[in-house]
């Protein structure tokens, strides 16, 4: 009796268990298999930067997502953790210290932890403008430092090391990008793995109570300070394990890595990917590095659009891209997911061509001013125009207003369309 | 367009890149330099002049090999060490056997070491790194390696230059010293310090001082200690913004001597000195363009501006790693094998469309050229820059400037 | 002697140009409760609006429309932007300041190029007014000084004797109740981000010639600014000005003096290594007081807040 009792119980249990461990191991299997399709080492160095800020910034949103806590120096753990890594690499170098690399980013993740249990002491006591405040001077700080003390920061050409003279891992010497890729692949899971399950302890749960109402976890029992406190150190354990995979894939540090755009930079990921949401800061990281190294190559004017498309993102959807996906689940629910698909087509379309005559716009003035006298011939998308002439202008400024126009009038069936959507099955409007 | 070769490049990083790597017959140089962000002027100056002097000096003149055209491939490094090494990454992969590299000292020293690392572990496809404007002497000492090569004169040489210039007046009693604090900086100072005590005994040197690269706003306080420490002459290293902002201040607080620098020219910085700056000035460099030492060089010049407005030849040795290549590709026979054009190289003599002969020392690959000592003025101005009457006009020029100086480079050779 | 008096001529010009900017900044943050990550920004573009005025009608025009068409841009900023994220919470607030701070150094170089701009004091001030032992102050500075004195006395006076003052002051205070009291907080907040980015633009359109224009101009002020009004205080006009001297002073006297580390280290009884390479502390040693001027203000905010969280003069907390 009892037993088939607990057996019942347990089956929920067990598919809950499926639940959580099934994206898990789809996503391992996913990046085993993502080196078939890009194989090439750039793609392998792009991927590896990839999995690298995703950890900085899943680490980044412990704080802003969870604890709700901004912090305008964050690069400084994660630089540390790596300009240590890189020391101690030369030094096993020097002194062949029995050590290979795949445990290297361990000894990261403990001198970002080291610096965050320094600095957390004072900057943790309160949050809001405060924190904020000191992490910027903390940040300035650091970055200043490494200019000045060369002999730890190395000065403005940062210090370098080389991966492959460290012990052998199972005769792995790490000479190769793939062999890198699999390294990292496989502590971007663990950290990930690590800061999901943190994020579902105790403390990881009071970091949202404080977040939302620092009193009222007060009166719970729960120092908010602590809470803090205790968030802040394991985001910078997380933090030092990215520093030390950055050293290993690129084998040198510079004050570059300390610097305030590299920690406003990862601000913009995490937002950009959502902050409310776990994954979110991994859609943002893939979508940043893409945009980073891929939209640099078409254009120069890809700071422009980042910045315009980061505003955008603020003013339009502050949840980020994941939130955006997240705000489907109800709908999902209802199973009317579908419904929306026919009304998203009518909007993205219209909506696709006046960005894209927009930034052709910004591109022939760009060109305009800019380009070689002489030159007046320019591509995009493909197509060759001449910048000096009235067509390309009339047609982009044309299409523009007629496809704003088109998104205006389709803009209320949508709205219209997604309220139907989200609304459960046989409740009124 | 470069844009159409960024475009391609796009496509490659995005898709599969092995099936593209080898469809080129033309000779691709990456140029890894700064194109967006604050330094961007510096990098879209240089790829002006790469991608003219490759059009002029190398293609018009039926290529490399018989017909092979020059290509020069842009890659945005926005001035970011990890950026850079990405990049060169991607040129890696694309086939590209050259990396074009200037702007910085420090990120230099990222890719040659990164070049070095590179072709240790892929000995079947090696590339060179050609360094046309990153001047701490390290890269050339004990930071040498055998796939580098400088072709501008170092710190070193160029203030054995001015220093030899400044010796010659006699008028100088007291100099100060001031540039950034970071490698590059220092190596000015220690340079300025040794070469001014070996050669003028007498000359005081009443200040010597760093001050953090980039982040001071009002350069006020330093040219009131300057002029305060009674100095009648001053030296800088100073680039960009840091050098304007000292060079106003300095000038404004009623400082009257000479001020020798290595980067008081073109992006603006000429015409924000404008009247202020003439006569008081100087700046040592390689390949001036004023007075022309031939109608040939003019008409480059003359074209050049024609076809960029907006662009000076602020680094005139472009022309020379462009045609130096050209002519090592030819020696060694094959645009592939590295190693047989880095022997060209090694030791090459050439003659500069800027006058004078480069030769590349082949004990650490520092090209030994005439370093010339200029004076910013409107007077005598036949190629003057940043669409301004001032330029540059050459005062002094010391022929085959470092010829002799030591190297500590002790070069693994393949 | 002399130099002490011409460092506190230098460091009371560059005060007063920062306090022109941060008390706009405080003046927003006490009323809006946002930290303006593009207030430099709007500086900037004082300073650009200001060189291409300019140079079609001289610099005096300049002054007077560039910081118009400033203050009028940062409104409309308000209006459609902020406003519209005010309703997520203050930090999607301040990440959208901050990525308007980026949006606009990216239409700056767009505009203008990334070169630097020769926008030039105006040529019935390019004089020396007066020289104290062979330091010359240019006549321009001197007209820095009465300028912003002028907009400190203007902003003091519409502040405590105008009713549109004594509204602000008391939102500074208690934001609630004056809403409550029935006044139209929205357009007042719109107002007070106009004129407060204005006086940013104004203090773009005088320092332009001195500190130079070019695209990377707010970021070497950007941070500073918000340092100056944490140590002051937030939301205290007479924070921000202590605060603004105070830094104007420090950077100046740090960078005028050499004083190096060593002594001060050998004052607290340190050996000094024989052999400088070897040592780890190498990089202390050599260290002069102008290498970590700039740094300063950073390391007094971080004791300040970690001390006295409210700052020098602020009541309300940080």
């Amino acid at each position: 009796m009892n037993s088939s009792n607990s057996e019942k119980a347990s089956l929920p249990q067990r598919n809950e268990f499926w639940k959580l461990v099934f994206p898990w191991v789809l996503t391992a299997l996913f990046l085993l298999f993502l080196p078939v399709i890009f194989a090439s080492n750039s793609a392998l160095t792009i991927m590896n930067q990839m999995a690298i800020t995703i950890i900085f910034a899943l680490a980044y949103n412990m704080l802003l997502g969870q604890g709700g806590m901004l912090s305008f120096g964050h690069a400084v753990y994660m630089g540390v953790g790596g300009f240590m890594c890189v020391h101690v690499m030369n030094y096993v170098e020097i002194n062949s210290a029995p050590l290979s690399l795949p445990f290297l980013p361990i000894f990261g993740g403990l001198f970002g932890l080291g610096l965050a249990t320094l600095v957390g002491t004072f900057s943790t006591r309160s949050a809001g403008t405060v924190f904020a405040m000191i992490s910027l001077g903390v940040g300035e700080l650091i970055a200043a430092c490494s200019l000045i003390i060369v002999a730890f920061f190395g000065g403005e050409e940062g210090v370098s090391a080389d991966r492959t003279y460290m012990r052998p891992f199972f005769e792995i010497e790490f000479f190769t990008q793939i062999e890198v890729y699999y390294l990292t692949s496989v502590w971007l899971l663990i950290s990930a793995l690590l800061m999901y399950l943190f994020s579902r302890t105790p403390i990881g749960r009071m970091a949202n109570a404080v977040r939302d109402n620092p009193e009222r976890a007060e009166f719970l029992g729960y120092s908010a300070r602590w809470v803090r406190y205790y968030s802040f150190c394991a985001s910078g354990f997380f933090c030092g394990i990215a520093g030390a995979l950055f050293a290993i894939n690129f084998e040198i540090l510079t004050e570059e890595n300390l610097n305030l755009a590299t920690s406003g930079s990862i601000l913009l990921v995490t937002f950009l990917g959502g902050v409310g949401v776990f994954f979110g800061p991994i859609i943002g990281a893939v979508l940043f590095t893409l945009l980073q190294t891929v939209l640099g190559l078409y254009t120069e004017l890809w700071q422009l659009y980042l910045g315009a498309l980061f505003l955008a993102t603020v003013m339009f959807f502050p949840q980020g891209f994941a939130g955006v996906l997240v705000s489907h689940a109800p709908a999902a629910r209802n199973g009317r997911l579908g419904s929306l698909f026919i009304p998203y087509v009518k909007m993205a379309a219209p909506s696709a061509v006046c960005l894209w005559s927009v930034a052709g716009l910004a591109e022939l003035l760009f060109h305009a001013r800019h380009a070689a006298l002489g030159e007046e011939e320019m591509v995009y998308f493909g197509i060759n125009m001449l910048s000096t002439s009235v067509i390309p202008w009339t047609v982009f400024g044309g299409l523009a207003v007629i496809s704003f126009g088109i998104c205006r009038t389709v803009a209320p069936s949508v709205l219209e369309a997604w309220d139907k959507a989200i609304t459960p099955k046989g409740m009124a409007q | 367009m470069q844009r159409f070769t960024k475009i391609v490049a796009a496509g490659i990083v995005t898709t599969s890149m092995s099936v593209m790597a080898g469809f080129a017959d033309t000779v691709r140089i990456a140029f890894v330099d700064p194109l967006s962000g604050p330094f961007a002027t510096t990098g879209t100056n240089g790829l002006a002049e790469y991608e003219f002097a490759a059009e002029e000096l190398v293609n018009k003149k039926g290529g490399v090999l018989g017909g092979k055209q020059f290509e020069i491939v842009a890659f945005d490094n926005k001035m970011s060490g990890k950026e850079s090494l990405i990049q060169v990454q991607v040129a890696i992969d694309q086939g590209i056997k050259f990396i074009a590299q200037g702007n910085s000292s420090g990120i230099a020293h990222a890719i040659t070491d990164a070049v070095n690392k590179h072709n240790r572990r892929n000995p079947d496809n090696r590339v060179l790194f050609l360094n046309y404007s990153a001047v701490d002497p390290a890269l050339t000492n004990e930071k040498c390696n055998f796939w580098h090569f400088r072709f501008d004169a170092n710190a070193d040489i160029k203030m054995d230059a001015l220093t030899d210039v400044m010796a010659q007046n006699s008028d100088l009693k007291k100099v100060y010293l001031i540039g950034q604090d970071y490698s590059f900086g220092k190596a000015v100072a220690d340079a300025a310090v040794r070469d001014l005590t070996a050669k003028r005994p007498d000359v005081e040197i009443v200040g010597n001082e760093l001050h953090p690269i980039g982040k001071v706003k009002d350069f006020t306080p330093y040219a009131r200690k300057i002029i305060a420490s009674g100095a009648d002459a001053m030296i800088t290293g100073n680039w960009g913004a840091d050098m304007v902002g000292l060079g106003k201040a300095v000038i404004e607080a009623g400082f009257t001597g000479p001020i020798y620098t290595y980067y008081a020219a073109s992006n603006g910085i000429t015409r924000t000195f404008g009247e202020a700056g003439k006569g008081s000035i100087y700046l040592v460099a390689e390949g001036l363009q004023n007075p022309p030492v031939s109608e040939r060089m003019s008409t480059y010049v003359d074209a050049f501006n024609a076809k960029y407005p907006d662009h000076d030849i602020s680094q005139a040795r472009i022309t020379n790693v462009v045609e130096m290549l050209a002519k090592a590709i030819d020696e060694a026979g094959s645009d592939t094998d590295v190693v047989a054009i880095a022997n060209a190289l090694e030791g090459m003599t050439h003659d500069s469309i800027w006058g004078g002969k480069v030769f590349m020392r082949p004990q650490d690959h520092q090209a030994i050229q005439n370093v010339h000592v200029g004076v910013h003025t409107d007077e005598d101005m036949r190629h003057p820059l940043d669409n301004s009457t001032f330029g540059i006009l050459g005062t002094n020029t010391v022929e085959m400037a470092g010829a002799e100086s030591e190297t500590t480079c002790k070069m693994d050779r393949p | 002697m002399e130099l002490v008096v011409i460092n506190i001529i230098d460091g009371l010009v560059t005060g007063l140009l920062l306090f022109m900017l941060s008390s706009g900044l405080t003046l927003i943050f006490s009323m809006m409760g946002v930290l303006n990550f593009a207030h430099a920004s709007f500086y900037m573009l004082g300073a650009y609006f200001a060189y291409q005025i300019s140079s079609i009608t001289g610099f005096w025009m300049g002054l007077l429309i560039a910081p118009v068409i400033v203050g009028v841009g940062g409104a409309l900023v308000e209006r459609y932007g902020l406003r519209r994220v005010h309703q997520f919470g203050h930090v999607p607030e301040l990440i959208f300041t901050f990525g308007l701070a980026l949006l606009i150094e990216e239409l700056v170089q767009f505009f203008w190029g990334k070169n630097q701009m020769a926008y030039e004091s105006p040529e019935t001030l390019q004089f020396a007014a007066f020289a104290i032992g062979g330091n010359s102050v240019p006549a321009y500075k001197v007209f820095m000084i009465f300028i912003s004195v002028g907009i400190f006395l203007g902003l003091l006076y519409v502040l405590t004797r105008t009713r549109v003052g004594m509204v602000i002051q008391a939102a500074l205070s208690y934001p609630r109740t004056v809403e409550a009291l029935g006044h139209n907080v929205p357009l007042v907040f719109m107002g007070v981000f106009g004129v407060g980015t204005a006086l940013a633009g104004v203090a773009g359109v005088i320092a332009g010639p001195v500190l130079g224009t070019f695209p990377g101009m707010a970021v070497v002020l950007g941070s500073i600014v918000f340092v100056t009004i944490v140590i002051g205080g937030l939301g205290s006009l007479w924070g921000a000005l202590v605060a603004s001297l105070l830094i104007g002073w420090l950077t100046t006297f740090a960078a005028s003096y050499n004083v190096e580390f060593e002594t001060i280290l050998k004052f607290f009884g340190m050996e000094k290594p024989e052999i400088m390479s070897e040592s780890a502390l190498r990089d202390i040693w050599t260290l002069t007081l102008p290498q970590i001027g700039p740094i300063l203000p950073y390391i007094l905010m971080i004791l300040i807040l970690v001390f006295r969280p409210n700052g020098l003069f602020g009541k309300r907390d940080a």
